[in-house]
């Protein structure tokens, strides 16, 4: 090692953009480690809570770009309370601190207050790209701060995140000399806009290129907006409501018509299916669809439009295009590779919704399918075989029944050969979510065969803890496991202690496991936080005073360098 | 309330299957209100009570398992982000617009089109017959479109200016056969 020059093994290491393959190279030696943590530009941490931020800015002084997550992934399902954690405060903090060089963070799943934004707009002078992701605790003042702050700003992208509105002055906040821009995504803000400021600052940013409005934004502004902005490559269309008599709607059909280089379409809001011809000219060059808020657009008007999109890759729908879309999809979309179909009626009766048909109709038709997120009413096994055979090459597969535990409705068996021959058919599964009836089987041929599966959500699954010890022994490349409602418990939990150094997190809610368990696991691994989440009644109780027979309603453990946290809750127990 | 325990029983568990709205295993019916309980004929047969009464112990343990899991939080696995989204959409999409259903004899599924789409009734009529085109049995089959009024009547529709149409109409129904065309023709 001594005979290499460091300047070599600096060129050598520029090379490498993968996080795994730079930390591979980190723990050659010494020497390789300081060479590649000066020059690393990218970070990122999976969990906030697995190492203090000031390490991270201590270590990669350099770094340009920043992404940290914060709560569980069953966050998203209201499964973790409000005031858990995942703050973005101390990275912010530290980051000014440490790293002014700074130029991109994403966040995902964290808390995020208005001054924390504040802080970032003042503390980085050449910051380019802020994108939160299912994040909440800010308002339009702090994005007020951004636009106010932010010389240079490329990214603004704001997905899916619980944003309190305080009035649409933010977006003027952007100054006259603000030329830059390159994405604007606001499409979740309920709130209304100012419209002028937005149509002057779409004028001034030749270089933008995605926007994805909100559903304030009318048809008329929408129409503005798009002859002022002609190369946009990807488009978010906001309310697009709109009479097919009136003025606004021939302006609209003119406004696509110049729209020459947009590739993605998503939004609208409150579109019905009169209004979708506006967009046919658009479609024949359409790589990605996202249609999965927008319930007016069903049957044959929706089939319509899906079969002039033959070069789509994405395609985000919701399951009133029923089976008979899924058939036009897969007779029309010979390059799709990612497809998710959401459920339109959650609470109702569906009729109209997807099934197994529709899945078997999607695998024959379209052979580079590799990620899929599926919510139907029922599966049968044939039709996951069939899937399996017709389409080897899924990274993620996600199935959601949504009846718990439901079997197959023809043959009324559990759902684990189905699921089996996913499995042992795609190589390269990486995410895997099952649903509807399963044994413990399912678990053995997830444990035999995923060898590449990294995370594995389970719910309302297995007989006994041996289906959960399956997946622990089998899955060497295990990251994420997220369990709940499932009979695992304190055997399954304790049976491998060190393997849950070797992954990210598991999380198990409304399973078996007791106060005892989780002690114990706290006990023989004190490089893991043991969290149990404890909302009942008992959560008042000192934790000493209960018995280890308790049984646990929710437990986070996950590795860290980092021992405990100082910002938990008084209903989160770390043991 | 005539019919018995059973009765009342059978009541409340169809009102408590309905309300989980999970089909698959029970043949799709029109969801109950989920407060009120429908009202039911109250006369019944000795032989259909004795019935009810061996449909609701059997199906009682499953309902009650169905019920405990429908209700469970975070289930289904929905962002509440998109959760929350669709409830704003629904109330927005039954306030504007003037939604009704339309049916067409022999057709397998009934659509909703809104009314204040349309400037008159000949673009009513050419959009209806575009919806159900794909469901003509026959080429050019006579039918009658006629629609439910707020007094509950079966009214054919043309006769009353466009704006008090779309004011009372509550549900369209689009008639086929000859029979039901008997009597059109002095009217067209």
């Amino acid at each position: 090692m001594t005979y290499f020059p460091e300047e070599v093994v600096e060129h050598i290491v520029d090379f490498l953009g993968s996080h795994r393959d730079r930390n591979a190279v980190s723990t050659v030696c010494k020497a390789w480690y300081q060479v590649e943590r000066l020059s690393r530009r990218n970070v990122f941490v999976g969990n906030c809570y697995a190492i203090r931020p000031e390490r991270v800015m201590a270590r990669f002084p350099w770094m340009k770009s920043l992404g940290v997550k914060g709560k569980p992934h069953f966050a998203d399902f209201n499964l973790v309370p409000y005031d858990w954690g995942g703050f973005a405060q101390p990275w912010i903090e530290a980051a000014a601190r440490g790293c002014p060089g700074l130029e991109e963070l994403r966040l995902k799943r964290m808390v995020v207050t208005d001054d924390d934004l504040e802080l970032l707009a003042r503390s980085f002078p050449s910051f380019k790209s802020l994108v939160l992701v299912s994040c909440e605790g800010f308002s339009t003042d702090g994005l007020a701060a951004i636009a106010t702050y932010c010389r240079g700003l490329r990214e603004l992208d704001l997905q899916e995140n619980e944003v309190e509105d305080h009035g649409r002055q933010w977006l003027s906040c952007f100054p006259d000399s603000c030329t830059s821009l390159v994405s604007l995504n606001f499409a979740c803000l309920k709130g209304e806009i100012n419209t002028n400021a937005l149509e002057r600052l779409v004028a001034r940013c030749p270089d933008l290129r995605s926007l994805k409005l909100n559903r304030a934004i009318s048809v008329e502004s929408l129409n503005r907006i798009l002859a002022r902005a002609p190369h946009l490559v990807d488009l978010g269309t906001g309310s697009m409501m709109v009479n097919h008599h009136t003025e606004a709607y021939h302006r609209l059909i003119n406004a696509f018509l110049g729209c020459k280089s947009l590739r993605s379409l998503s939004g609208f809001w409150d579109a019905s299916s009169c209004c979708l011809q506006a967009v046919y000219p658009v479609c024949v060059n359409l790589t990605a669809l996202n249609l999965s808020y927008a319930p007016a657009i069903q049957g044959d008007d929706l089939i319509k439009l899906i079969c002039l999109c033959f070069k789509l890759q994405k395609l985000w729908v919701l399951d009133c295009i029923g089976d008979k879309g899924l058939a036009a999809v897969a007779s029309t979309c010979k390059d799709l590779q990612e497809l998710r179909v959401f459920p339109s009626d959650i609470y109702g009766a569906g009729t109209t919704a997807v099934t197994e048909e529709g899945l078997v109709a999607i695998s024959s038709g379209c052979s580079k399918l590799n990620s899929l997120l599926y919510f139907c009413y029922q599966m049968t096994n044939t039709a996951l075989v069939t899937v399996a055979k017709n389409c080897p090459h899924f990274t993620r597969f996600r199935l959601c029944i949504l009846d718990p535990g439901k079997p197959d409705p023809v043959t009324d068996q559990p759902l684990d050969e189905g699921f089996g021959a996913i499995v042992r058919s795609c190589k390269n599964l990486r995410r895997l979510s099952l649903s509807g009836l399963l044994t413990d089987k399912v678990f053995l041929y997830i444990g035999m065969h995923a060898e590449h599966l990294e995370m594995l959500s389970i719910a309302f699954a297995g007989d006994s803890d041996k289906g959960m010890v399956y997946v622990l022994n089998g899955c060497k490349n295990l990251r994420k496991l997220e369990i709940r409602d499932c009979p695992f418990g304190d055997d399954a939990l304790l049976k491998d202690v060190t393997k849950y150094e070797t992954m990210r997190s598991l999380w198990m809610s409304s399973c078996d496991v007791t106060l005892g368990g989780c002690r114990a696991l706290a006990a023989k691994m004190p490089s893991l936080n043991v969290e149990i989440i404890n909302e009942s009644d008992e959560a008042d109780e000192f934790q000493e005073n209960l018995s280890d027979l308790h049984k646990v309603e929710k437990l986070y453990v996950y590795r860290t360098v980092a021992r405990g946290r100082t910002d938990a809750p008084d209903f989160v127990w770390i043991l | 309330m005539d019919g018995g325990v059973g009765y009342a029983d059978m009541d409340a568990l169809k009102a408590t299957e309905l309300r989980l709205g999970l089909p698959g295993s029970h043949p799709p019916e029109k969801p109950l209100p989920t407060t009120t309980t429908t009202a039911r004929p109250t006369k019944r047969s000795l032989d259909e009570d004795r019935a009810a009464r061996r449909e609701t112990s059997e199906g009682g343990r499953a309902t009650s398992a169905r019920a405990t899991k429908a209700q469970v939080v975070g289930w289904p696995p929905i962002r509440s982000y998109r959760k929350n989204s669709f409830q704003a959409m629904k109330a927005t999409a039954e306030a504007a617009g003037l939604y009704v259903k339309v049916s067409m004899d022999g057709a397998p599924y009934l659509r909703k089109i809104d009314l204040e789409v349309y400037k008159g009734y000949r673009e009513l009529r050419e959009a209806l017959e575009d919806m159900f085109k794909c469901f003509e049995g026959c080429k050019g089959s006579e039918y009658a479109i006629t629609y439910e009024d707020k007094d509950g009547d079966l009214m054919l529709v043309g006769d009353v200016p466009w704006e008090m149409f779309t004011s009372s109409c509550k549900k369209l129904r689009i008639i086929r056969g000859a029979e039901a065309i008997r009597g059109l023709g002095s009217s067209q």
